[in-house]
């Protein structure tokens, strides 16, 4: 057997995953990517002295995952995947950073994020070389690490002819905390960690990680809790989602749109903190369930939020998507096309927009997503108007999801929050969690020991696969749209830093 | 006498109170309250209190720059009338000279850009120059068509043009004020042409320019761009108001246009969306075009009068 079907949240026990050689297996995916199958985890761990790589592809059409593993022993370098298939660059490149086995021929072997747990530790950011073009009328851009306002580090290096980006690279890392290790220790409150991974996807991480460990932990949750998961799933959606639409307006001058988006999801915001008395949902997704209900009141003052703000997102977005001036800096800039998206793996919201139809809420269904079908909305231009107009069209889908989800929840005769529990997980085993965050697919899979302590927890966030589409949606775009175009991506520093 | 003060307190006060006013529509269209009117007067006095930090590349023209930019700028205003039609210096083609004027402080801007070495405002002074050659001619085409068909040679007489070419002069005045608001919007970074607000330095134009400059030298700057916008109003202003208007009447007008003038930019600013970079070519080019009219309209008078009104 060469790879083992599996779905999300579903234990396998680690004797159970196929064990290949390496080359095998790596003709292997190579075959299976080929078929359409998407990578969405390609790490190692560490078993006795030696590294076992895991490889998990996700097949989005039979909603299953596939999984397989190779040990590797006494090689320092195996030829590439990447060179066949492009959306393993950013995996590859990963692994070979953490320790050390390099893929021979891989066209652009640069670490990650250059962090401190590193295989190798004399290679350090400053004698990096990064891309050079020469020529007479050429010059480099350099940007950041530190911007201007209150966002994120990263280095941006433009090359550029006049105003015209040929290419773009990014060097991230700056923000790396080496999260995914401190999930290693014993009796400490993981759940804060995983509220912790990305302070955009709160509510997308930390109901990733509980799935994983309730799978564990054998542990069904009550259908309440389930049901006030979701909402606060898609609140988290529309409030990035409203709030990335006013910083795309802000970055156009397009001062109407900035302000009245900027109030709205304010109100989204504090709503997510009635609910649960943090903002950004903080506190709400706990092991086992929920902390907090939502009773009828609430559940009113919600629905009375929810007409409150898809009044003002129609009157200013049906505005701002008629405004010529508006359209006119949108449309056409950015472009990731179809056949792009799908060879860089660019995953979540960005890739719908370039026409891929990807949804884990639908591909992959977890917990309450499982009774019902959320359709996939998707754009077919991958221009800077798609990422903008399918946040739009995803706001208005996200309020209908919650509505229909208040009404579950008035009939819903369970009361219990908080299901009992041991804090005992499986020993020996592995879990893939996914769930769809409003960026895109998060994935969080959990590997255990012997004794039941969790072994290895490896954590992909969409901004892994999504900031390379980034690099070239910019490429042939003048230099002066970069911030939209960034903007219409949204992605995380700290989600791809970890 | 009295104008002469009247010149001199308007240069001082009207373009704080400006930028306040547009600042203040902004918000009112953002369905905010906004800060007060005279903010930037605040802004001003406070960035006079402040020390600097000047970056150890820079050489002697990134210090003297503010300074010579102001001077440039208020040298250039005592050519152009403001109440009453009244200009403090005013001789036969001041106008060459105030647009040149203005060159010069635009060059010593452009140089103590690049003197900073920051590749961000390298990127800023070419922008500048690239959109500046292509305003210059549309200026003055416009003014050599006025002068040539109305006789009108120096900014202060600018409204004798209707005096002097009869119906043509209607046209020529509107185009005049079309072309010379579009002027405003570029000579003063607004929207559609830069974005004042924004913090994201690939996209500036005028603001990536001045990264470098803090404390009084920033006040000076920022004084010295909004008092241009003051003196392109009120060139605007001077083609409105009809000669021989009291000087009370002459004064509420002027302080009338310059208000609309003000509102009308915070209104445009508030509903459109900044140009592309690429594009903002097309809006000056538009600029040019509606230059060239007037050139066309003044030939066709020219060419149609008996006896020519060139005097």
């Amino acid at each position: 057997m060469k790879w083992i079907k599996t779905q999300n949240n579903k234990v396998l026990d680690l004797n159970d995953i196929p064990l290949l050689d390496l080359r095998n297996l790596r003709q292997e995916i190579i075959l299976e990517s080929k078929e359409g199958k998407r990578v969405i985890g390609f790490f190692g761990a560490k078993e006795a002295s030696l590294i076992r790589l895991y490889v998990i592809l996700a097949d989005d059409k039979n909603s299953c995952l596939l999984i397989s593993s190779a040990i590797i022993s006494k090689i320092n370098s195996y030829p590439s995947i990447t060179n066949e298939i492009p959306a393993f660059h950013a995996f590859e490149r990963e692994f070979f950073e953490e320790f050390g086995v390099e893929s021979s021929d891989h066209p652009w072997l640069k670490p990650v994020r250059y962090s401190q747990n590193r295989f190798d530790k004399t290679q350090k950011i400053e004698n990096y070389p990064f891309f050079k073009m020469e020529g007479e009328d050429v010059h480099e851009v350099a940007v950041g690490p530190i911007h201007a306002g209150v966002i994120e580090p990263g280095h941006f290096r433009f090359m550029c002819n006049g105003e015209n980006v040929y290419h773009l690279e990014i060097q991230l890392g700056y923000q790396h905390k080496n999260i995914e290790d401190l999930f290693l220790q014993k009796n400490k409150p993981l759940m804060h960690l995983a509220e912790s991974i990305a302070g955009d996807t709160v509510i997308g991480h930390s109901i990733a990680y509980c799935n994983a460990v309730e799978a564990l932990m054998n542990i069904q949750i009550s259908e309440r809790a389930e049901l006030i998961r979701a909402v606060a799933l898609e609140m988290e959606r529309i409030a990035v989602h409203i709030g990335d639409l006013g910083a795309i307006s802000n970055d156009i001058a397009y001062l109407m749109g900035n302000s009245i988006f900027g109030a709205t999801r304010t109100l989204v915001i504090n709503t997510l903190l009635e609910i649960c008395g943090s903002r950004y949902g903080r506190g709400l997704v706990r092991e086992g369930g929920v902390a907090f209900d939502i009773d009828e009141n609430l559940s009113d003052r919600i629905s009375k939020m929810l007409d409150t703000i898809l009044k003002s997102v129609k009157i200013i977005g049906e505005t701002l998507f008629s405004s010529s001036s508006v359209l006119s800096r949108l449309e056409k800039t950015g472009v990731l096309s179809k056949e792009t998206a799908l060879e860089i793996g660019l995953a979540g919201m960005s890739a719908r927009a370039s026409g891929i139809s990807i949804d884990i809420r639908t591909n992959h269904p977890w917990g309450e997503y499982k009774n019902r079908n959320t359709e996939i909305i998707t754009m077919k231009t991958g221009d800077v108007y798609a990422r903008a107009y399918i946040r739009y069209m995803e706001i208005m889908q996200s309020a209908e999801i919650i509505r229909d989800l208040l009404k579950k929840l008035s009939v819903c005769k369970d009361n219990q929050l908080l299901s009992a529990f041991q804090h005992k997980l499986k020993s020996n085993s592995i879990v893939v969690s996914m769930t769809e965050g409003w960026r895109g697919e998060v994935v969080h899979t959990v590997l255990t020991d012997e004794s039941g302590n969790i072994s290895k927890y490896k954590i992909k966030d969409p901004s892994f696969n999504n900031w390379y589409g980034l690099a070239l949606a910019v490429r042939d775009n003048g230099i002066s749209n970069f911030p939209l175009i960034n903007k219409s991506f949204n992605l995380s520093y700290c989600g791809n830093d970890l | 006498m009295i104008e002469y003060i009247l010149n001199i307190a308007i240069i001082s006060v009207y373009p704080f109170l400006f930028i306040g006013i547009i600042n203040k529509i902004k918000a009112f269209w953002g369905g905010r309250e906004g800060a007060s009117v005279f903010q930037p007067l605040y802004d001003f006095i406070k960035l006079l209190k402040k020390g600097e930090v000047i970056s150890s590349t820079t050489s002697f023209i990134f210090n003297i720059t503010p300074s010579l930019n102001l001077a440039a700028v208020l040298f250039a205003g005592l050519f152009v009338p403001l109440i009453n039609q009244k200009a403090i210096i005013s001789f036969e083609g001041d106008f060459i000279l105030f647009a040149y004027i203005l060159a010069l402080s635009r060059f010593f801007s452009i140089i103590s850009a690049m003197d900073t070495g920051s590749s961000f405002e390298g990127m800023g002074a070419s922008r500048e120059v690239s959109f500046s050659t292509l305003v210059e001619p549309a200026f003055f085409i416009t003014i050599a068509s006025i002068a040539a068909l109305s006789g009108v040679n120096s900014f202060q007489n600018l409204s004798l043009i209707l005096q002097n070419t009869g119906e043509t002069g209607y046209l020529i005045i509107i185009l005049s004020i079309v072309v010379i608001f579009m002027m405003i919007l570029v000579e003063g970074c607004r929207v559609p042409v830069d974005d004042p607000n924004t913090h994201l330095e690939l996209t500036m134009v005028h603001e990536v320019m001045i990264l470098d400059n803090s404390g009084p030298d920033l006040a000076l700057i920022n004084y010295a761009n909004s008092l241009k916008m003051i003196l392109f109003s009120s060139l605007i202003a001077n083609l409105m108001i009809p000669a021989g208007a009291t000087l009370l009447n002459a004064s509420i007008c002027f302080t009338g246009i310059v208000l609309f003038l003000a509102i009308l930019i915070g209104t445009i600013e508030s509903g459109t969306a900044r140009y592309r970079m690429t594009r903002l070519f097309e809006f000056i080019f538009l600029m040019s075009s509606v230059s060239l009219l007037i050139l066309a309209l003044t030939m066709i008078a020219i060419y149609e009068s008996p006896v020519g009104v060139i005097k």
